[in-house]
C-alpha cells in the first residue's frame, strides 16, 4: 500500500446522507474476480443515464469536480453490505480522502486497508466545508495526516480524531498482515491455550 | 467485575495488544462465499502466504448462483468465472465447500446453522455483512472486508476495535403475526440505520427468548442495518437443543465440556451496558416500510409520512428523495400500496418456518392478477424440508414459483430482479435504491405479510384476515 502523504487537492461535495455500499458500487460489478478497474462504475446508477452518457445532474459530474481527490458528503456513508468494492471503486476513481460526519463500521475498517483516510468531521465543520465548496465549486482542502488537521481556502482549520495505529499505517503505508505476523508466537500461545481449554473447536 | 455476553466472548479471545497497534481478537470460524473472497485468495498466494487453519473455514456458493434451470451452465460468464475460481481456491486449499450441485448448498448464513458449525461463544467473521445472523447461537459473528478476509485466512486473527455495548430489551409478548421480522424493523425504527454504529447489541427480553432458534437468526441478522457491528441473544436451551447432533457440534463427552462453557457466557446480572433501548412486543404491529432505508419504516395500519414529519432537516431531505424513488405520496396508507413482485427467501427470511408461515398464508387463496411471486429456500435443506411438508405444493398451486437456494432477490445478482419501476414485498433486508434492481422499488416485511399481499396485489394488515 502506498504511503498516505499530506496534500491539497480539490474538495467535491456530495450532500446526501445514507449513501449505501449499492450506491457506491452496484451489484452487477461484483462479479468480478480482480481488484481493480471499479473506478469506472463508481456510483454507476447515480453518475451514468440509461444510454450510459454522464447524468448532469450528479455532483461528481460537475466539470469542477472532476478531479477531486477529496469527498465530502453526509452521514452514515458507506452503510450497507461489507463489499470492500466500494473503497476499491473510491480509490480507483482517484479519491484518497473522505470527510464525513459518520461512516458505517466495515466501511470505516475498509477504507484503511486501501490507503483511504476517512475523516470524522462534526457536523457543523462539514457545514462550514460544504459553504466554502458550494460558494466556490473546485476549491481545495489541505489535509495534513500527521498533524491530524484539514484546512480551508477562507482559513478555516479543524483538528480531527484517528487511531493512532490506524494513523501509523496509513502514514507508512504499512502491510497489516505482515504486522500480525510480527505477533507469531502470541497466536501460537493463544492456540495452544484455546485448545486446551475448547477441545470441541479442534474436532 | 460484571460482564456482558460481548465483553466475555471480548475477554477470552484476546491474543495481545502490542503497543502502537490495535487489540488482536482471534478467529474461531471463517465463513466464505465467492464474490467476497476471490481478491483475499489472490492476495494470499501474491504474498506466498498459507490459510492458517483449513478447518475453521466453511465455503458456499450463493450470491450469483441461478435459482431455476441449474443444470444448465451458467449464462453470464462473469459469474461462472466466479463460481469456478471459488471451486479452484477452494480445491486447491483443501477448504469445506457446499458448490452449487451439493445437497448442502445454499446461503451461507442459512446452511452454517443447519450444520451446527457456529456455536455460543465463537468469533465468527465472513466477508459479508449478515454475519450478524450467527449471533443468535451467542456468538460475536460480525462481517468484514475482502482484505480482512485475507488477514484472518493467513493469521487466524484480526485488529479490533472494541466495540461499545447497546442492550435492546424487548419485553412482554409478540402478537400473533408478528415476526421476528417485525421486531427489527421495528427496532431499526426506533434507533435509524446509524443508531448502532460503534455498538454491539445484545437483544434480551421475554419477546426474544421466545422466538425460536430461527426467528432469533433474523433478529441478529438484521442488526447489522441499525448500523451494530454485531448483535447477540444469549444462548438457552433452545439454543442447545437445536446444536445437539448436528454434523459440527460437539457431541459425547465433548458435548458436556462445551455445554458447561455456554453457560457461562450469558451477560451477568447488573452487568452494565453503555446503551439501554427498551420497546414493548405487544405494540410492535406487522412492519412495512416505505422508503429507500430500512429505517422508514411504519406500521401496516399506518401510512407513509410527509417530509414535514421530520424535525432533522437530513431525515426530512431522505423523505424527500426516498418518496420520490418510491412513487409514493405523503399520507398514502399503507394498505393502499400496490405491489407487483413477492420475493420470499434470504439470509433474512429464508428458513423452514419462513415458507410454513407464508403457505399457511397462501392456503386457499391464488396470487393476484399481475403479481409474481417467488419462493426462493435459503437452502437446499430447507428446500426439501418444505416439500415433505406439502409447502412448496402449496404455494405452487396457488401460483408462485418454486426455486432452487441462493440469494436471488435480496441482491439481485443472479439475474433474478426487479425491472425498473416495478415494487416488490421482500422478506430480505435492504430497501436500498436500486439494490433489487434499477429503479426497482423494494418493500421489507415479514414472510407473511409477503404472503398476504401477493395474494391481495397490495399489502394488507394480516391481523384482519
Amino acid at each position: 500500500m502506498e504511503p498516505y502523504n499530506n496534500h491539497t487537492s480539490i474538495a467535491a461535495l456530495m450532500n446526501r446522507s445514507n449513501v449505501d455500499t449499492d450506491q457506491i458500487i452496484p451489484k452487477q460489478f461484483l462479479k468480478k474476480v480482480e481488484r481493480s478497474g471499479f473506478g469506472a462504475h463508481l456510483f454507476h446508477d447515480w453518475r451514468f443515464n440509461d444510454d450510459g452518457s454522464d447524468n448532469p445532474d450528479f455532483e461528481l459530474n460537475k466539470p469542477a469536480f472532476k478531479s477531486a481527490r477529496i469527498l465530502v458528503t453526509g452521514d452514515n456513508f458507506g452503510c450497507g453490505s461489507s463489499r470492500e468494492h466500494a473503497p476499491w471503486a473510491i480509490a480507483d476513481y482517484g479519491f484518497n480522502t473522505i470527510i464525513s460526519s459518520s461512516y458505517a463500521d466495515i466501511f470505516y475498517n475498509n477504507c484503511f486497508k486501501n490507503g483511504i483516510l476517512p475523516i470524522r468531521a462534526t457536523k457543523e465543520q462539514l457545514q462550514l466545508i460544504a459553504n466554502e465548496i458550494n460558494s466556490h465549486e473546485g476549491c481545495s482542502l489541505t489535509i495534513n495526516l500527521e498533524a491530524q488537521t484539514v484546512s480551508t481556502p477562507l482559513g478555516n482549520n479543524f483538528a480531527f480524531e484517528i487511531d493512532p495505529f490506524r494513523k501509523e499505517n496509513l502514514l507508512h503505508g504499512l502491510d497489516d498482515i505482515g504486522l500480525t505476523l510480527e505477533q507469531i508466537d502470541k497466536i501460537d500461545e493463544y492456540e495452544q491455550k484455546h485448545r486446551r481449554l475448547y477441545p470441541w473447536l479442534w474436532t | 467485575m460484571k460482564k456482558t455476553m460481548y465483553e466475555k466472548i471480548w475477554d477470552s479471545h484476546l491474543v495481545c495488544e502490542a503497543p502502537g497497534q490495535a487489540p488482536l481478537v482471534y478467529v474461531d470460524r471463517h465463513l466464505m462465499h465467492e464474490v467476497t473472497s476471490p481478491q483475499a485468495f489472490e492476495g494470499l498466494r501474491n504474498a506466498n502466504r498459507k490459510i492458517r487453519n483449513p478447518h475453521s473455514i466453511l465455503a458456499t456458493m450463493d450470491h450469483c448462483v441461478p435459482t431455476k434451470d441449474r443444470e444448465l451452465p451458467i449464462a453470464d460468464p462473469i459469474a461462472r468465472k466466479q463460481i469456478e475460481t471459488m471451486a479452484d481456491n477452494c480445491r486447491e486449499n483443501n477448504l469445506n465447500l457446499y458448490d452449487i450441485k451439493n445437497p448442502n448448498n445454499g446461503v451461507i448464513h442459512i446452511v452454517v446453522p443447519e450444520h451446527g458449525f457456529v456455536h455460543p461463544g465463537m468469533v465468527t467473521v465472513c466477508g459479508d455483512s449478515h454475519t450478524a445472523t450467527h449471533g443468535a447461537f451467542g456468538a460475536l459473528a460480525f462481517g468484514i472486508g475482502t482484505s480482512e478476509v485475507e488477514h484472518v485466512m493467513a493469521t487466524q486473527t484480526l485488529p479490533q476495535v472494541k466495540s461499545k455495548t447497546m442492550l435492546v430489551q424487548v419485553n412482554g409478548k409478540l402478537p400473533k403475526y408478528s415476526s421476528a421480522k417485525d421486531i427489527v424493523l421495528a427496532v431499526i425504527g426506533k434507533i435509524g440505520t446509524a443508531g448502532g454504529t460503534g455498538y454491539v447489541i445484545e437483544f434480551a427480553g421475554e419477546a426474544v427468548m421466545e422466538l425460536t432458534m430461527e426467528g432469533r437468526m433474523t433478529l441478529c441478522n438484521m442488526a447489522i442495518e441499525g448500523g451494530a457491528r454485531a448483535g447477540l441473544v444469549m444462548p438457552d436451551e433452545k439454543t442447545y437443543e437445536y446444536l445437539n447432533g448436528r454434523e459440527f457440534a460437539p457431541s459425547g463427552s465433548q458435548w458436556d465440556t462445551a455445554l458447561a462453557y455456554w453457560k457461562t457466557l450469558p451477560s451477568d446480572d447488573g452487568a452494565e451496558f453503555d446503551t439501554v433501548v427498551t420497546l414493548t412486543a405487544d405494540d410492535i404491529a406487522p412492519q412495512v416500510t416505505w422508503g429507500t432505508s430500512p429505517e422508514q419504516v411504519a406500521p401496516v395500519s399506518g401510512s407513509v409520512p410527509s417530509p414535514d414529519d421530520f424535525n432533522d432537516e437530513g431525515k426530512r431531505q431522505a423523505c424527500i428523495s426516498a418518496l420520490d424513488y418510491m412513487d409514493l405520496a405523503p399520507q398514502t396508507k399503507i394498505t393502499d400500496i400496490p405491489v407487483n413482485l413477492v420475493f420470499l427467501g434470504s439470509c433474512t427470511n429464508g428458513r423452514i418456518e419462513d415458507f410454513r408461515i407464508a403457505a399457511e398464508i397462501t392456503k386457499n387463496h391464488k396470487v393476484a392478477d399481475g403479481v409474481t411471486a417467488i419462493a426462493v429456500p435459503g437452502s437446499y435443506k430447507v428446500k426439501k424440508q418444505a416439500e415433505q411438508e406439502g409447502l412448496d405444493q402449496i404455494l405452487i398451486d396457488a401460483g408462485w414459483e418454486w426455486r432452487d437456494p441462493g440469494c436471488s432477490m435480496c441482491l439481485a445478482m443472479n439475474g433474478d430482479e426487479l425491472t425498473p419501476g416495478q415494487r416488490s414485498a421482500s422478506t430480505s433486508n435492504r430497501n436500498f435504491e436500486g439494490r433489487q434492481g434499477k429503479g426497482g422499488r423494494t418493500h421489507l416485511v415479514s414472510p407473511a405479510m409477503a404472503a398476504a399481499a401477493a395474494a391481495a396485489g397490495h399489502f394488507v394488515d394480516i391481523r384482519n384476515l
